[in-house]
C-alpha cells in the first residue's frame, strides 16, 4: 500500500466520537491519504460517517464481538496487522487514544509522541509538558509516527460530497485475560469537562457543598460542565473527578469562569489554554486575576445570584 | 505475590517551573522534588493491598540518578518493602522506561505492577500501556477502584464520560488515577525503619537494552503568556462585555 496516514476512529458502536473529527483535520494537514480503522460491532453506521468526513480515502471496518469495548489489547493487534505502507498512526489524545497508541508504539519498537497540539513539519511535532506550563518541540525519526492528537488544538474536519469507499476487514484478534464487566455512564446531562463549551469552576471560598450547588445551577444556566479546585475538592465539596488543575483535568473551553478560586498554580495549569477566563473573587490581588480576561472582585455570595439574574 | 510499583521523581507540583534560558529543557537545579502524584496513589494501593493480606511483597523500582534513592526511600517510609535503583544518568523515553521494567518484572517475579497513569512533568501517560504490551499482559488504566480475589482483580477505570469496569486475569498492569485513594503520609519511626530496609543498585549498562531513541526533544519553550485582562465593575458589565466583545455567550 502506498504511503499513507492511519487514523483510529473513537466511536460507541453507534456513532462517531467527535474528537476523531478533530484528529482528522490534524491528519489531514500532513498532505498524505488519509485511511480510517473502525473497529467495533456492528458499527457501520461509524464507517458511513468516517466516509463522509473530508480527506478520507479509504474506511477500513473490522467487525467483530470481541471488538465490541475496544479494548487496546487486540485492538492494537489488529492495527499492527494494518500498518503496513502507514507513515504516521493516529487516534484522539482521551482515554480511548492514551490506552490504544502506547501499545501500538511499543509494537512497533518506537516512541510515541502524546498530546500533540502542532505540527510544525512531517517530523516535527509541539506538545505540552508539565501541564502546559512549557511547550516541547519534538523531532521523530521513526519510519511509522505514532502520534495523539489534543483535540482542543485542532478544529473539526469537515464533509466531502464523494463519500470514501468502505473495505470489511476480517482479521480477528481474541481477547485474552481481560473481560468487561461494566460501563457506568455519567449520569449528568452535563457535557463532559474535557470537551465542554463553557467550564464553571468553585473554590474554597464556596465554604460547603451546599453552597457548592450555586456554582451547578450556574453551569446547568449555561449548558457547561462543572469543575473545581483543588482546594474544594480536598474540603470535600465535590468529588475528585471535578478537579481541574495538573493532577485533575486539563480543560480549554471557550469560557472557563473560576468562582472564588484564588489561582494556584496547581490550578492554572489545568485551564490557562482556555478561550476567555472569568473570574470572581473578593481579594483582589488573587492570581486568577492574571490570567483573567475579565475580573470581578467581589463577594460571590452576593455576586452569584445576581449574576443568575442578569442570564435571565 | 509480589507487586512492583515502578515510581518517578519529579518537580514539586506545587513549585512553579522555570524555562531554561536555552530552551534546553525545564531547570531541575535547586528545585524542589517529589514522587510524581499519581505513582504516590500506586504505592498506597500496593500497600493497601498488603495491609488486607492480598499481596506479600511490596517492591518499588525507579530509574535515574543517584537522587532517585530520595523517592525511592520515601516509597520505603511509607511502607514498600524493598527498593530497586536502575542508576543511569541519561533521560529515557517511556519505551526504553518500559523495557527496563519488562526485565525488572521478570528479575523479581512480580505478579502485578502498578504505576501512575502519567508522570506530572514528560505528561507522556505512555509507560503502563508500553510495558503491558511488552509483556504481553492485560491493562486496566485509570484505576479509580480495585478488587483483588485470587488470581482475578476487577478494576474501575476512569473512562471519558464514565466509569468501565474490567475483570483482568493476573498476571496483570494497572495505572492509577487520582480517586483510587488518598496516599498517607510517612511517620517518623517508618522513615526511620526505611533507612535499613534493602535498596538494590543496578547500572542501566548492565541490561541488554540500547539507549537509542527515534524522538528528539529539540526545543523546550515557556508557552504563549494570557494577556492582562480587565477588571470589570458589576455583574451588568460582565455579562454585557461576556455577550457583545467576547460574544461567548449565546
Amino acid at each position: 500500500m502506498n504511503m499513507h496516514t492511519l487514523v483510529i476512529a473513537e466511536h460507541d458502536n453507534k456513532q462517531l466520537k467527535s474528537a476523531t473529527r478533530h484528529t482528522l483535520k490534524a491528519a489531514s494537514s500532513l498532505n498524505l491519504p488519509v485511511i480510517v480503522l473502525i473497529a467495533g460491532y456492528q458499527c457501520e453506521a461509524v464507517a458511513n460517517e468516517v466516509a463522509k468526513c473530508e480527506g478520507v480515502s479509504q474506511v477500513l471496518l473490522a467487525e467483530h464481538i470481541d471488538y465490541l469495548h475496544q479494548f487496546p489489547e487486540n485492538i492494537s493487534k489488529l492495527v499492527i496487522s494494518l500498518v503496513d505502507g502507514a507513515s504516521y498512526v493516529m487516534a484522539p489524545a482521551d482515554t480511548f487514544g492514551k490506552q490504544l497508541m502506547p501499545r501500538v508504539a511499543a509494537l512497533l519498537d518506537t516512541e510515541q509522541i502524546s498530546d500533540v497540539i502542532r505540527i510544525d513539519a512531517p517530523d516535527t511535532f509541539v506538545r505540552p509538558i508539565y501541564a502546559g506550563n512549557a511547550l516541547a518541540t519534538v523531532k521523530s525519526t521513526a519510519a511509522k509516527k505514532v502520534l495523539t492528537i489534543r483535540s482542543t488544538a485542532f478544529p473539526m474536519i469537515g464533509e466531502q460530497t464523494q463519500s470514501a469507499s468502505i473495505s470489511h476487514i476480517d482479521v480477528h484478534f481474541p481477547l485474552d485475560r481481560i473481560q468487561f464487566v461494566d460501563l457506568q455512564v455519567s449520569e449528568s446531562s452535563r457535557p463532559e469537562l474535557g470537551n465542554a463549551r463553557v467550564v464553571v469552576s468553585g473554590g474554597r471560598a464556596l465554604q460547603n457543598a451546599e453552597n457548592f450547588k450555586m456554582i451547578e445551577a450556574l453551569a446547568d444556566k449555561l449548558g457547561g460542565a462543572v469543575g473545581a479546585s483543588r482546594a474544594a475538592v480536598d474540603a470535600g465539596f465535590v468529588p475528585n473527578d471535578y478537579q481541574v488543575g495538573q493532577t485533575g483535568k486539563i480543560v480549554a473551553p471557550e469560557l472557563y469562569i473560576a468562582i472564588g478560586i484564588s489561582g494556584a498554580i496547581q490550578h492554572l495549569a489545568g485551564m490557562k489554554d482556555s478561550k476567555v477566563v472569568v473570574a470572581i473573587n473578593k481579594d483582589p490581588d488573587a492570581p486568577i486575576f492574571q490570567v483573567a480576561d475579565y475580573g470581578l472582585v467581589g463577594d460571590l455570595f452576593a455576586l452569584l445570584p445576581e449574576l443568575m439574574k442578569e442570564l435571565g | 505475590m509480589k507487586v512492583l510499583v515502578a515510581i518517578k521523581r519529579v518537580i514539586d507540583p506545587y513549585v512553579k517551573i522555570r524555562v531554561k534560558q536555552d530552551h534546553s529543557g525545564v531547570e531541575t537545579q535547586n528545585v524542589k522534588m517529589a514522587m510524581n502524584p499519581f505513582d504516590e496513589i500506586a504505592v498506597e494501593e500496593a500497600i493497601r493491598l498488603k495491609e488486607k493480606g492480598l499481596v506479600e511483597e511490596v517492591i518499588v523500582v525507579s530509574i535515574g540518578d543517584k537522587s532517585v534513592q530520595e523517592t525511592l526511600r520515601t516509597g520505603l517510609a511509607l511502607g514498600a518493602d524493598s527498593a530497586i535503583h536502575v542508576e543511569t544518568d541519561q533521560l529515557f523515553s517511556s519505551l526504553l522506561i518500559a523495557k527496563i521494567l519488562k526485565q525488572m518484572v521478570q528479575k523479581t517475579g512480580s505478579q502485578l505492577i502498578i504505576l501512575g497513569k502519567q508522570a506530572i512533568d514528560s505528561d507522556n501517560a505512555q509507560t503502563g500501556s508500553m510495558l503491558a504490551a511488552l509483556l504481553e499482559w492485560p491493562l486496566a488504566s485509570f484505576a479509580s477502584k480495585i478488587m483483588l480475589q485470587g488470581d482475578k482483580c476487577q478494576v474501575t477505570c476512569e473512562v471519558d464520560g464514565g466509569l468501565q469496569t474490567v475483570e483482568l486475569t493476573l498476571p496483570a498492569v494497572i495505572t492509577t488515577d487520582l480517586r483510587l485513594n488518598t496516599p498517607r503520609y510517612a511517620s517518623l519511626p517508618n522513615i526511620m525503619k526505611a533507612k535499613t530496609k534493602p535498596l538494590t543498585v543496578i547500572p542501566f549498562n548492565s541490561f541488554d537494552i540500547s539507549p537509542n531513541m527515534d524522538m528528539h526533544t529539540i526545543d523546550v519553550s515557556p508557552p504563549p503568556v494570557r494577556k492582562a485582562g480587565i477588571k470589570v465593575a458589576s455583574v451588568q458589565e460582565l455579562v454585557e462585555k461576556l455577550r457583545h466583545e467576547a460574544k461567548v455567550l449565546l
